[in-house]
């Protein structure tokens, strides 16, 4: 375009660049300005996003299909599914809350120890010096308590609309393994302060342990099994037979790394069978008595 | 001293209670919500089985109907938007509560120093609370344990195909009701008496009642073999000479059983009745396998076995109903 006046392709001079600059870098700048004016059909939009953003039923479509993060959704659903009034939004909603603490419980570790010296100090550092220490601390807490207040109750949405029957039964064993992980981790976050509350309470939850029959030195069987106070199961999970040192150290790494992966794979297990049983359970058809199968 | 409400606030209003608090409002709500849902399914049916010819033809949700409407809609935008808009609402809330109410901190944790009450976090209330009624070994380890394999055995015991994926009371009546006494009526209720009733020395507190970390409580629970009498006597005289001293604790280990027995008896019959109770129920009862059956019996045997338990000590005083040198329940 910028060559119209000549309309062959001569050589030019370098001269002869430098005087046509000016009407080049116009024109090329409105080019520019065009095409910034649709940012969905850039090189650079598209190659991160692979399809266009059409109003058509294929790229709606497409938009879920193509994108990791939204493809855990199938393209289209029942109509009545999305109703917050049938699945009361739980399972996403826990979902929600397991990323929140991840990003939160992250944070948190670059500021903490889990030695018995820094431990405490670290958290009254959190609170006072840290900017915004607090606040992340406060949104880890109470997000972890939520999370255990939507597990429950997706619980018990899940079992009152009867979505636990054939063909997710499976399904839902493995949500009642990831209700148990999410209170193991929970529970394995309390000792992490190192303060009173924390330790009282793992003190009074792995005294438990040593009642295990057979495993543990006060259960049943126990004793004749050859369990002391050194070498039974509540030993194992204290890394001691007192709640110290090796005790916040294993919280820390059940709580930070180990129980948060096992988590994961449930938790991907449990999305990749909503999808393989047929997505979620309704709101179905009601059925007659007279039409049940045998 | 009763009346004293400023006891029952700093119980209400402490941080780590606010769940538990919240939970007295939700669970009301859901299973409201969930019997609200039920209730209305269970007239559209009520309809369609009194009207074959209806039966036929209806949609058969209680949800708005149009045949013209697409029975799919795209999850983009219209899933994705409510799930944004859930997040936000959930970021908000937790934002509000993060910046209104900070996280307890206590002292710098002390073994010699003991925290009383002494409590586990508010979802574990519930099993800190059974560790009152029973020996630890059960409390600890046996309850969880159960709780979790028969929470997993639900899907496989309930033989009832209907309600597949709709909210219905009618249809599965004694489903219904066994989570709600399982989940609300016991584990629910025993986390409110360990997190509202119990105060220092785990001592039951009513509410409004003021915590004395100093009031001693005289332990006047017995076993039932000792309100009864049974002291060997009887069967010492048709032991081997050398178990005679031992005559009272194999009387009691021996007697233990006939009230477990009897007991087991008279709630498989309850469970048996409830089954029986309507044409329906009969008809999936009689089609459910030997395993099925006898899973379902022993999970709910000893799910009631709780309630019963923690009647018998709370108002008879009874403290064990067998007592072995093992093991005692």
């Amino acid at each position: 375009m910028a060559d119209q006046k000549d309309g062959n392709d001569r050589k030019t001079t370098v001269l002869e660049d430098l005087k046509g600059l000016k009407e080049v870098v116009k024109v090329k700048t409105q080019e520019q300005v065009e095409e910034l004016k649709k940012p969905q059909e850039t090189q650079l939009y598209r190659s991160i996003f692979r399809i266009k953003h059409d109003e058509e039923p294929r790229n709606r479509a497409l938009s879920t299909l193509n994108n990791l993060f939204f493809h855990i959704h199938p393209a289209k659903v029942n109509r009545d599914a999305t109703r917050y009034g049938y699945t009361w939004g739980l399972g996403g909603i826990t979902f929600y809350l397991f990323i929140v603490l991840v990003f939160t419980g992250v944070m948190l570790m670059f500021y903490y120890h889990p030695t018995k010296v820094q431990a405490f100090r670290d958290i009254l550092y959190l609170e006072n010096d840290v900017p915004f220490g607090r606040l992340l601390r406060n949104m880890h807490r109470w997000a972890a308590h939520l999370m255990v207040m939507a597990v429950w109750l997706h619980m018990f949405r899940v079992f009152m609309s009867g979505s636990y029957k054939r063909p997710r039964e499976f399904n839902w064993c493995v949500g009642v393994l990831l209700m148990v992980l999410t209170l193991l981790l929970s529970f394995t976050g309390y000792l992490l302060p190192d303060d009173q509350l924390g330790f009282w309470a793992v003190t009074v939850g792995t005294n438990m342990a040593r009642a295990t029959p057979l495993l543990g030195h006060q259960g049943p069987f126990g004793p004749q099994l050859g369990m002391t106070p050194y070498n039974d199961v509540r030993f194992a999970l204290l890394g001691g037979s007192i709640v110290d040192a090796n005790a916040l150290l294993r919280a820390y790494i059940w709580h930070c790394i180990a129980i948060p992966l096992i988590a994961s794979v449930f938790m991907g297990v449990h999305f990749w069978r909503v999808r393989k049983d047929g997505g979620i359970s309704g709101p179905s058809p009601v059925m007659l008595e007279s039409e049940a199968k045998n | 001293m009763f009346g004293d409400w400023h006891q029952l606030w700093v119980i209400i209003s402490t941080p780590d209670n606010i769940p538990i608090v919240a939970m007295l409002g939700l669970v009301p709500f859901f299973t409201w919500f969930a019997f609200h849902n039920m209730l209305a399914n269970d007239r559209l049916i009520a309809q369609l089985e009194a009207d074959p010819q209806l039966a036929r033809t209806h949609h058969r949700t209680t949800y708005p109907y149009n045949s013209r409407w697409e029975r799919e809609l795209h999850t983009n935008p219209f899933l994705m938007r409510k799930e944004l808009l859930a997040a936000i609402i959930i970021t908000i809330i937790l934002m509000v509560w993060a910046l209104t109410l900070n996280a307890p901190l206590e002292e710098p944790a002390n073994a010699s120093v003991t925290m009383n009450p002494a409590k586990a976090p508010w979802y574990f209330l519930g099993l800190q609370e059974m560790l009152e009624y029973f020996d630890p070994w059960i409390a600890g380890v046996l309850v969880p344990t159960l709780i979790i394999i028969g929470l997993m055995a639900i899907p496989y015991i309930d033989a009832n195909p209907l309600g597949n994926g709709y909210y219905t009371y009618h249809q599965r009546r004694h489903a219904v009701w066994t989570f709600l006494i399982g989940f609300e009526a016991i584990w629910l209720v025993l986390v409110c008496i360990g997190t509202f009733i119990r105060g220092p020395g785990f001592m039951w507190y009513w509410p409004t009642q003021t915590w004395d970390p100093d009031r001693v409580e005289f332990n006047v629970n017995r076993n039932l073999d000792q309100i009864l009498g049974i002291n060997g006597s009887w069967i010492s005289h048709i032991l081997p000479t050398a178990w005679r001293p031992e005559a009272a604790i194999i009387a009691r280990a021996l007697w233990g059983i006939i009230p477990m027995v009897v007991y087991g008896v008279l709630a498989a019959l309850f469970i048996h009745w409830i089954c029986k109770r309507s044409a329906y129920s009969r008809k999936i009862y009689s089609k459910m396998s030997i395993i099925q059956t006898v899973t379902m019996y022993i999970f709910l045997i000893t799910m009631l076995f709780v309630p019963v338990t923690i009647f018998l000590r709370l108002v008879f005083r009874i403290k064990y109903i067998w007592e072995t040198p093992w093991f005692s329940i």
